[in-house]
């Protein structure tokens, strides 16, 4: 991301060796730092090494991680999706307008995740069809999804969802393995293939380092594009119906600031802002570190506003810290 | 005349007044110069706000910590105020917009040095800020009884028929306008948002002028801290929680291209003030509060819109017209 002077490109004469690149890459600070979080937060608290403490540690992140995934993709193509908590808003609502219908379970699942993906196409339509910018679009959206919510609920609240869905947000699969953070599992796999593995992750790619090259090479950016904001907004609808069957109940201001914590992971992971490079696995370890640092904190009785501080210090430096260390050693060179 | 209403700004201006125009059609009342000069005030602190803003979006930068900066710079004030109110209101104003230029600066080095996109560094200071109004205050409120009489009543004092707060807000976008129009640097704000490798060529230190940049929306989130907190009389955690969102919608339905160096003071003040008379017609005209947040998102969707077609010939093809008219 800091690469943005346009010094031509130098082509080097033998690629660099695997294991180097292995053990500095971003990926393995990021283990590095989830570690040294992890044995800080157990010589801290002794309630921190238990299996249940350590399962309920997952809930901190799996419905923001699962947007994420999505929100990664958006922004290696160089665009961004603000709108991600506002589209829990509205398919939360939803949800409970469909329940107070008479709706059941398999219903209610199929509108949360239905109502993710309107929005996520309204999104990508109006980024992509009218082509405007995607920072604005999804500033507008989150106001307006909300909005909706706002105006249906107003200081209301939807309650009573069946024991089947609530099993969504808190049943397990086995033992201490929760339904969400399997589904977090199985969707981070998907989304690695998907990225790092078939042609639509190459192409995603080849968007976010210059989507003219792209679109000369018969790249449909925009179908691309398109259909990255419709998986932005299903995410973010599975997100909904996990939240809503966790807390049991719908509030116009539900995952409030969801959106800010999503794109930090994103960025943690190593994902340049700027778009065109990043990693899923990246992703992953991220949103492993801002669950076990809010966890941890949380065990030590630290409020949740001051637990924010942390995350927003963790986010400036561990993006500041590898321009701090290049910038050393190109003054010693 | 014709530079300070280009025709955006002018159908922005009709915009609000046919808003004005459809609610006086009901409640004739709603147009009186009284209640106009309401609204007015009740926008103020959004319109310096926006003024900030713009600043930071014309060089193709962001700034998400501004209500933060404000929450942080307003509880500090009201503390210092609250512990020793023998300190002349003038000091606190100067203090606040110290403050405010401080945090502002913080953010405006790590662009600047460290490269950091605006937009990351600002997220981060976005938590840090309000996260430093909990650590500082302990959660606890100040609230009117805590605050001295002078703290509370400066801004409603009034002078040639305005009030204080109101006169803050024009003398802001009139130091704004001349910093934009008549100075270098304002300038220079222009010219890094609409090439900033041009603007290398010229002499213009990029880095440094987004700095700058950052500096000037602190200083203005500072101030407002202490206007807020002296308005609504209450300083707390959640003070301007969420409203780091309306500054920038604000800036976004003036005119004010998110991509940089497009907008005018004239297209902010009239953003701001539109989301201002929307917000006060909504209770006259018997809609729900509620109603608030989708109405202020379909305007910055319909603002965008709109927006976008007239800067559809940005960027690569813009490069095109510079090098067949070369």
């Amino acid at each position: 991301m800091t690469d943005q002077t346009a010094t031509g490109r130098q082509l080097p004469d033998r690629l660099d060796n695997p294991v180097k690149s292995a053990v500095l890459s971003w990926e393995s600070l990021l283990i590095l730092v989830a570690l040294a979080i992890f044995i800080a937060n157990s010589f801290a608290s002794p309630y921190f090494l238990n299996e249940w403490s350590l399962s309920d540690m997952t809930f901190n992140f799996t419905e923001k991680a699962l947007i994420a995934l999505a929100m990664a993709l958006v922004i290696i193509t160089g665009e961004i999706d603000l709108s991600v908590a506002s589209i829990i808003a509205l398919a939360s609502t939803l949800m409970g307008l469909a329940l107070q219908a008479g709706a059941d379970t398999p219903v209610l699942v199929g509108v949360g995740i239905g109502v993710g993906i309107l929005c996520g196409a309204f999104n990508g339509f109006l980024v992509t069809g009218l082509k405007l910018p995607s920072i604005v679009v999804t500033i507008g959206t989150m106001s307006l999804f909300r909005g909706v919510a706002y105006i249906v609920l107003g200081d209301q609240s939807f309650k009573g969802y069946p024991a089947s869905f609530s099993w969504f947000g808190q049943g397990y699969v086995f033992w201490v393995i929760s339904f969400e953070l399997v589904l977090f599992l199985v969707c981070a796999v998907i989304f690695y293939v998907l990225l790092h593995h078939t042609n639509f992750g190459r192409r995603v790619f080849a968007i976010g380092n210059n989507a003219t090259a792209a679109r000369f090479s018969g790249v449909r950016v925009d179908r691309i594009k398109f259909v990255l904001f419709c998986l932005t907004g299903l995410m973010s609808g599975m997100a909904a119906v996990l939240l809503t069957a966790r807390l049991g109940s719908t509030r116009p201001s539900i995952a409030q600031g969801f959106e800010l914590e999503a794109v930090t992971m994103v960025v943690l992971g190593g994902v340049s802002i700027l778009g065109g490079s990043g990693t899923i696995v990246g992703v992953v370890l991220a949103a492993l570190i801002m669950g076990l640092v809010t966890f941890g904190l949380g065990l030590l009785n630290v409020p949740g506003i001051v637990m924010s501080i942390f995350i927003g210090a963790l986010l400036i430096v561990v993006i500041a810290l590898p321009i701090l260390f290049r910038m050393w050693r190109q003054r010693k060179a | 005349m014709t530079r300070l209403f280009k025709t955006r700004e002018l159908w922005l201006a009709l915009g609000i007044l046919a808003v004005i125009a459809l609610v006086t059609l009901r409640f004739p009342r709603f147009s009186q110069p009284g209640n106009l000069l309401t609204i007015f005030n009740d926008t103020s602190i959004l319109m310096m706000l926006a003024m900030g803003q713009m600043a930071v979006i014309l060089t193709r930068s962001i700034d998400l910590s501004m209500a933060s900066n404000l929450a942080l710079t307003g509880m500090i004030v009201a503390m210092i105020n609250a512990a020793a109110p023998g300190v002349p209101i003038p000091l606190l104003i100067a203090g606040s917009v110290v403050i405010g230029s401080a945090l502002g600066a913080f953010n405006g080095i790590l662009v600047w040095k460290l490269d950091i996109p605006p937009i990351v560094v600002t997220l981060g200071t976005l938590t840090i800020f309000r996260g430093l109004v909990f650590v500082i205050s302990g959660g606890a409120w100040v609230n009117a009884a805590q605050m001295s009489q002078d703290f509370i009543q400066l801004q409603r004092g009034s002078f040639l028929g305005l009030p204080i707060l109101s006169w803050f807000a024009i003398v802001v976008a009139a130091l704004v306008y001349l910093l934009m129009t008549r100075t270098a640097a304002g300038r220079a704000f222009y010219a890094i948002g609409v090439n900033p490798t041009a603007a290398v060529y010229t002499g213009i230190n990029v880095g440094r002028t987004k700095f700058l940049a950052f500096v000037l929306a602190g200083a203005i989130s500072g101030l407002c801290g202490y206007l807020w907190i002296s308005r609504y009389v209450i300083a707390s955690v959640e003070v301007a929680g969420g409203y780091e969102l309306t500054i920038v919608a604000a800036c976004v339905i003036g005119g004010v291209s998110i991509a940089g160096g497009i907008g005018t003071v004239a297209g902010a003040l009239l953003g701001a003030l539109f989301l201002g008379v929307v917000n006060n017609a909504l209770p006259v005209i018997g809609v729900s509060p509620f109603w608030q947040m989708a109405i202020s998102g379909a305007a910055i969707l319909i603002a965008v819109v709109l927006n976008g077609r007239s800067e559809r010939t940005k960027g690569r093809i813009i490069l095109k017209k510079a090098e067949a008219g070369a």
